[in-house]
């Protein structure tokens, strides 16, 4: 019996091993510095990178964080803080639904409450409809890291004299802001690779732009556009693509890991 | 300007009509005045330092606390003991205004410090707990700051400035003196809060209460968490602060109560039984319940 679990355990990492290495061995060839400094080149020529689509997938997490992570850290102290009102059940089990919702139908409707009234696809779009997919996972991570900090530690607090908003703030936000940073960047690594929601918003774009009111390339959308061509030089262009994605989502991680590394090292955690 | 500082502004020294003045003008919001300290000297005239007064406190409708009188003096310890669910730490945490953080829960009659009501019209529960401190059954450092942060932690919500670094460190040296760790934590202020042992975290707590000088510290069976050693050496630096301050501890162990206060309260079922110096209570109790709890014939 136990040595199932053992098999299930091992099975549970193949995947991922697999497709890492898969990959490394894909991909690797086509990673060099022109594939980060160049644009794509037209079919037919050799070369060429993802320059627009590697800066325009950083500028949709951009967004994507200013309006996800404020947002959900703010409902999730809310949650934390009243929980058992039924307000606060009530917008727990919304938020659940939000989290549910498929991306697809998240891209439709910021088609129609964006994209529709300016009249063109934006990053800002596509920026915000990743944003709104980050809300419940960063509202959820938030509640559950804030419920564990110790009530004894609150009430420490505000027998020193401490008002109730900065208790929340300075003792139990900050108490819990390892595990918070974890969630949001579990968040904002689901989020990086999305594709559903940016076919109509960000929609993609062939050439150079930063604009946010302007649409934007985006790595997952380059990888879909080359993934689907005839074309193999594409085809291996797209592996790279994937790699570098996940390069990103590792580095932010490791990034903001030591950001908010404790200064005491493993005694705090 | 080092004299500036609020904290200067409670300080244990006999003060002068300028420091009175300069503290009513750096404290507006505080509303009430800390009396001039009693000094040992003055100690064969105790004063009234914490008074309830037909004090009830509720848990929604239920009262844990019932109509409790009872004068708590200044510069002694006063125990408070009774089997658990009494609502001695009801009562407790009544004096600094803690009672009224749980939802549901409310406060009747009144509390007095230094003559002042605590529960009066815009006297806020904040500037309460800055006067009043409390120190709990389980050591709360706060883990994301490190031992000398801790300490100074009741420091940072004063009114007015926050003191500079190096009066801090002054201030955050004397507090762990008083509370006996200094030697043992002077070499390491600056790390976690979390890695001394527990006894040592409760002296920290003890610290942390000390360092915005209250005038009054609040024990919520501050060894019930501890083994013998540490018991013991909170059990001396109890004794040790009461020339300074007035202390009010709650304790299930009668040992601990005959050894450290000076007087001692026995409650039953939310009402206040009988109160009486501490020798008096043990040896010579009026009341039969009173004499049936420490006997040990129940609770």
């Amino acid at each position: 019996m136990v040595s199932l679990t053992y098999i299930a355990a091992a099975l549970a990492t193949l995947p991922l091993i697999f497709i890492l290495v898969h990959l490394v061995r894909a991909g690797a060839a086509s990673i060099n510095p022109a594939f980060f400094m160049q644009m794509p080149k037209p079919v037919g020529e050799s070369g060429g990178g993802m320059a627009n689509a590697i800066v325009g997938t950083l500028i949709l997490i951009s967004i994507a964080a200013t309006v996800g992570l404020p947002i959900g850290i703010g409902a999730g102290l809310y949650l934390a803080e009243h929980k058992g009102k039924r307000l606060a059940n009530t917008v727990r089990f919304l938020s659940d639904v939000l989290n549910g919702l498929p991306s697809i139908v998240m891209g439709i409707f910021a088609w129609q409450f964006l994209v529709r009234p300016a009249g063109h696809f934006s990053a800002l779009a596509g920026g915000i409809a990743l944003g709104v997919m980050m809300i419940p996972l960063v509202t959820r991570t938030t509640e559950e890291m804030i419920r564990i900090v110790p009530n004894s530690l609150r009430e420490a607090a505000l027998a020193l004299g401490y008002q109730r908003w900065r208790t929340s703030l300075s003792i139990i936000l900050r108490t819990a802001l390892p595990g918070i940073v974890t969630g949001a960047l579990v968040a904002v690594a689901r989020v990086a690779g999305e594709t559903a929601p940016l076919l109509f918003t960000a929609f993609g774009n062939q050439f150079w732009s930063a604009a946010i009111q302007r649409p934007i390339a985006a790595l997952p959308l380059q990888i879909f556009t080359y993934a689907i061509s005839p074309y193999d030089a594409w085809h291996s262009q797209a592996w790279a693509g994937a790699l570098v994605l996940i390069g990103i989502v590792l580095v932010i991680s490791i990034a903001a890991r030591l950001a908010t590394r404790s200064r005491f090292g493993s005694a705090v955690d | 300007m080092l004299n500036e500082s609020p904290v200067d502004s409670l300080s244990l020294q006999p003060e002068s009509v300028d420091d009175a003045a300069r503290r009513a003008a750096v404290v507006p919001r505080l509303l009430f005045q800390p009396a001039a300290r009693a000094t040992r000297a003055a100690e064969s005239v105790a004063t009234v330092c914490l008074a309830a007064q037909r004090l009830s406190a509720f848990f929604g409708d239920i009262a844990a606390v019932r109509d409790v009188d009872l004068s708590m003096e200044t510069c002694r310890v006063t125990a408070i003991i009774g089997p658990s669910g009494c609502g001695k730490s009801t009562l407790l945490r009544s004096f600094n205004r803690m009672h009224e953080t749980v939802s549901g829960a409310r406060v009747t009659g009144s509390v007095l410090l230094d003559g002042i009501p605590i529960y009066g019209d815009g006297t806020s529960a904040i500037a309460v707990r800055r006067h009043i401190g409390m120190v709990f059954q389980r050591p709360t450092p706060f883990p994301t700051m490190s031992i000398r942060d801790n300490v100074a932690a009741g420091l940072r919500v004063r009114e007015g400035k926050m003191p500079s670094r190096r009066d801090t460190d002054d201030i955050v040296e004397d507090a762990l003196q008083r509370a006996g760790l200094w030697a043992e934590v002077k070499d390491r202020l600056r790390t976690s809060a979390v890695a001394i042992s527990g006894g040592q975290q409760q002296r920290l707590c003890i610290a942390r209460a000390l360092a915005t000088k209250p005038r009054v510290l609040l024990l919520d069976e501050p060894t019930a968490s501890l083994d013998p050693a540490s018991t013991q050496k909170v059990e001396e630096l109890v004794y040790d602060l009461r020339s300074t301050m007035t202390i009010v501890m709650v304790t299930h162990n009668m040992q601990q109560a005959a050894r450290v206060s000076d007087r001692t309260a026995f409650m039953l079922n939310g009402s206040l039984i009988e109160v009486a110096p501490t020798n008096a209570l043990f040896t010579t109790p009026q009341d039969a319940r009173t004499e049936a709890y420490i006997t040990g014939r129940f609770g």
